[in-house]
């Protein structure tokens, strides 16, 4: 590594140690009512339902893959954003939570047709299982879980690469066509999840 | 023959706009003045019969020729060039040629259409058209015997939709109808909304209407008109056999892989608004479902 890179990194590195972590909950929060009030307002184009879906997904879709960033760019460039990762993984969920919401109650509304979606519709019931995975993550993101269940922490925390995967194929499947901007992010997400795990005697471990 | 249907709504202001902004904030203020609840939303079964506004239909499009997001077409339509235009009608005709579309409109009675819109992705619109029954320019054309299905052909021209410059579909979009779908008098060639000239990111200068089928099979810009034989490609289909089929009829009880087609969302109602019901053949079932007797309409979608 050269003198300059290091330079950036140790900067990048000072900077972030003094951002509180509740600055970036906040900053990341931030866009949930605000899109929500221009949705209510005419803000968001004239079919603001599917809009406020959109921009929640893919608000969501970012923060993952955000999330994802972290182990790699501290591996890999010495970047330490340690410290924002639970910040940033609890903020994807909420905003999965947002996009399920307003698929709940402002796109479907129906009770029975709810049910009829998940199970009918290939790329629902791919994001509802990428939603369920992420629940038990969302909910031992706080240190008494991370004390109790020790080891098996690490090992539950494995669900965010499936459920970013299917998140990533989510998109890609909802979209009409051969679009672009999915394949990229799926793309992303794979690159980001193969990184992390090596092919060794036959059987993928942790790389 | 031109007047072979009438407008089933109404359009109860003549000018567009704002003025009809101003007229529906209107109506909105004398409910709520007189406690009638629901005042101002599009949700009143009353209220669902006004077309929507010149913003809402010009702001709100697929059309997949200047990218895929709903306002790429109203950003990127601009650069596409209409002046010269003409539509080369072919196959088994008796006059086949190009026809300028200045000369289609010098000998077609322009009428206004107000037709409900209803998009395969479950939204809808209502749409004041301007335009003309397609068999006018078919007759014009001169139908032979044996022509069983009529092709269309959307313009391609990468370098002013840049949509087309990615393999979203394969390029140029293609439609068909049946030949006896292409007469109905309800089936139209649009050349305006509210009085206006095609706008652009509506599939200016002419465009296919078809309001009792997805809206794709609506195809705009049309350059290319062939009477055949055979079934025709069209470009959903080819897209994905499974989820577009040739018919396309609005069915309600005929569901997308993606997309529920039992309900649909009123453009213009709001975030918290309702969905509504869709109709069988998008409410025009008494004038087309005769089209269709002894087909099965789960089979042939
Ligand atoms: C794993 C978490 C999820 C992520 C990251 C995610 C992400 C996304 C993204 C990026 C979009 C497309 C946005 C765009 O087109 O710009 C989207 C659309 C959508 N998602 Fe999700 N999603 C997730 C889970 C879910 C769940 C659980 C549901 C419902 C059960 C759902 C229902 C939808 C719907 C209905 C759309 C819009 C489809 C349309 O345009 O017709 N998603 N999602």
């Amino acid at each position: 590594m050269t003198g300059s890179t290091l330079g950036i990194v140790d900067r990048v590195n000072l900077f972030a140690r003094r951002i509180p972590v509740w600055l970036v909950y906040g900053l990341v929060a931030l866009p949930a009512p605000y899109l929500f009030y221009l949705a209510a307002t005419g803000g968001l184009g004239v079919e603001p339902i599917s809009a406020l879906e959109h921009e929640y997904g893919e608000l969501a879709l970012k923060l993952l893959i955000a999330g994802l960033c972290i182990t790699p760019l501290r591996r890999f460039l010495g970047v330490n954003l340690m410290k924002f990762r639970r910040a940033i993984g609890v903020m994807a969920f909420a905003y999965v939570f947002a996009h399920l919401g307003v698929w709940l109650f402002l796109d479907v509304q129906d009770w029975g047709r709810i049910w009829a979606d998940i199970v009918k519709r290939p790329y629902i019931t791919i994001g509802m299982v990428g939603f369920v995975l992420l629940v038990p993550l969302a909910v031992t993101s706080n240190n008494l879980s991370l004390r109790w269940l020790g080891p098996l922490w690490r090992k539950l925390h494995l669900l965010v690469f499936p459920a970013a995967i299917l998140a990533g194929l989510h998109f890609v499947m909802l979209r009409k066509g051969v679009q672009i901007e999915p394949l990229l992010y799926l793309g992303t997400i794979l690159a980001l999840v193969g990184i992390r795990f090596r092919l060794r005697d036959g059987k993928i471990v942790r790389a | 023959m031109a007047y072979r249907w009438k407008n089933t709504f109404t359009r109860a202001d003549a000018t567009p706009e704002a003025h009809f902004l101003n007229r529906r904030a209107f109506v909105g203020a004398i409910a709520a003045g007189v406690g009638l609840g629901m005042a101002g939303s599009r949700a009143s079964a009353q209220d669902t019969l006004k077309p929507n506004d010149w913003d809402e239909i010009t702001n709100y499009c697929n059309f997949y020729e200047f990218g895929t997001g709903k306002e790429d077409p109203p950003r990127y339509a601009k650069a596409l060039t209409t002046s010269p235009w003409s539509i080369e009608v072919d196959g088994m005709v008796d006059r086949p040629g190009a026809y300028d579309v200045n000369d289609i409109m010098s000998e077609m009675t322009i009428e206004e259409r107000i037709y409900r819109f209803r998009c395969v992705e479950a939204w809808s619109m209502i749409i004041p058209w301007n335009g003309f029954e397609l068999a006018d320019l078919l007759a014009m054309a001169g139908v032979q015997d044996g022509a069983k299905y009529v092709a269309f052909e959307t313009l391609y021209r990468p370098e002013e939709m840049i949509g087309q410059r990615y393999p979203v579909l394969d390029w140029p979009y293609v439609e068909g109808l049946r030949l006896d779908e292409a007469l109905h008098p309800l089936t139209i060639m649009a050349t305006g909304i509210y009085g206006k000239p095609m706008p652009k990111q509506n599939g200016a200068p002419m465009r296919l209407v078809v309001p009792w089928k997805y809206g794709f099979k609506s195809i705009k810009s049309v350059v290319r008109i062939t009477l055949t034989d055979k079934e025709p490609p069209t470009s959903w289909n080819r897209a994905g056999p499974q989820e577009y089929g040739f018919y396309s009829n609005v069915n309600p009880n005929v569901d997308h892989p993606r997309w529920s087609q039992a309900t649909e969302r009123v453009i213009g109602s709001g975030l918290f608004a309702s969905r509504q019901p869709t109709l069988m053949f998008n409410g025009y079932q008494e004038e087309v479902a005769s089209l269709y007797e002894g087909m099965d309409l789960a089979k042939h979608f």
